[in-house]
């Protein structure tokens, strides 16, 4: 019977623990760090205007009620990924779609009054327009996903198929 | 005599209490591991969009973070209703972001600093006006990296 005296009581070890589990419950935060990666262009103080062949831009206009213009057309957000794979790639060799990806340039403008949150949701469907072609792109030439390629090679990608969005610094312009 | 027979030992025998400390040990550590530690006190409301073609930022060192929303509603009686920027725990205009980029530049070592990243965290309610002046300044002091911090959206548009 002797022997059971010298035993540590245990128990409360697990009440010592629970509050630092709780003290670490209640200080943290499970934080959200992803987000949509962008590369801004430098800032230029000259005004540079570069004239582009009208069958090279998309131009992708986002008035203040978040209403949708894709090259002058009223259109739902939906479609603007397809579209804009349909511009780039442009399989069926139209005449007014770019000759090459390369030549193809998405102009973006926004009102100053857009929300930020359409904003991101137009920006995201043309980045997972590049994303999905570099995505097959990949598998045509390495049979690999693209993001499992090493840098080389997803410069070979970018390199035919380069993202270009211009963002031009937003107007006011009204629809009607 | 049924009083005593307690005595001999015959009841049932209690649970081991000693491995429970173990099990909410590993709990604690899982979420020492998994949280991080709330930086700065949010004084704007951040809600942020959904996107899907979203990218982890890697390397929290090399990460300012810059917030875009309306004033929290203790604030508003003192800062307006109209969406602010945050830098650290107070408000800022535009004017201070190079200031505070510079500040955040100086804390990372040298070779690591063109990597450094600016995240925009903004409220999916503010119009992009504000947002074209940060990103503005932003290129002006040539911060050229830039993540729109959202939230990963599982459903189609």
């Amino acid at each position: 019977m002797k022997r059971f005296k010298n035993e540590i009581n245990a128990g409360s070890m697990a009440d010592i623990a629970f509050l630092l589990l709780i003290f670490f419950l209640v200080t943290t935060t499970i934080d959200v760090d992803k987000g949509i990666t962008v590369k801004l262009p430098p800032w230029d103080e000259t005004d540079t205007t570069i004239d582009v062949l009208q069958r090279n831009l998309f131009k992708v206009n986002v008035n203040a009620n978040d209403e949708l213009l894709i090259r002058g057309e009223r259109t739902d957000v939906a479609n603007l990924k397809k579209r804009a794979i349909e511009f780039i790639l442009n399989p069926e060799k139209s005449k007014d779609l770019p000759r090459s990806p390369r030549n193809a340039i998405i102009s973006l403008q926004n009102d100053r009054e857009t929300s930020y949150d359409m904003y991101i949701t137009v920006y995201n469907e043309l980045k997972a327009a590049y994303n999905s072609i570099w995505q097959e792109e990949a598998l045509k030439r390495f049979g690999q996903n693209y993001a499992e390629l090493d840098i080389e090679s997803k410069k070979a990608i970018r390199k035919d198929i380069p993202l270009v969005i211009s963002e031009a610094e937003p107007k006011s312009f009204a629809l009607n | 005599m049924a009083k005593f027979s307690r005595k001999k030992g015959k009841g049932t025998p209690k649970i081991s209490t000693a491995s429970l400390p173990d099990i909410i040990f590993i709990l604690l550590f899982f979420f020492m591991v998994v949280t991080v530690m709330k930086d700065s006190d949010l004084k704007v409301d951040v809600n942020y969009p959904y996107a899907t073609e979203l990218q982890k930022l890697e390397k929290k060192s090399l990460v300012s973070y810059i917030y875009i929303g309306k004033p929290k509603e203790r604030y508003q009686k003192s800062y307006g209703s109209a969406p602010r920027i945050q830098l650290n725990d107070a408000f800022a205009t535009i004017d201070d972001i190079p200031l505070f980029l510079e500040k955040e530049k100086v804390k990372i070592p040298e070779q690591q600093r063109p990597l450094m990243t600016a995240s925009l965290r903004t409220d999916k309610d503010v119009t992009m006006g504000i947002v074209t002046d940060v990103k503005i300044k932003l290129r002006k002091v040539n911060q050229l990296k830039v993540n729109y911090s959202s939230k990963p959206r599982t459903d189609d548009l």
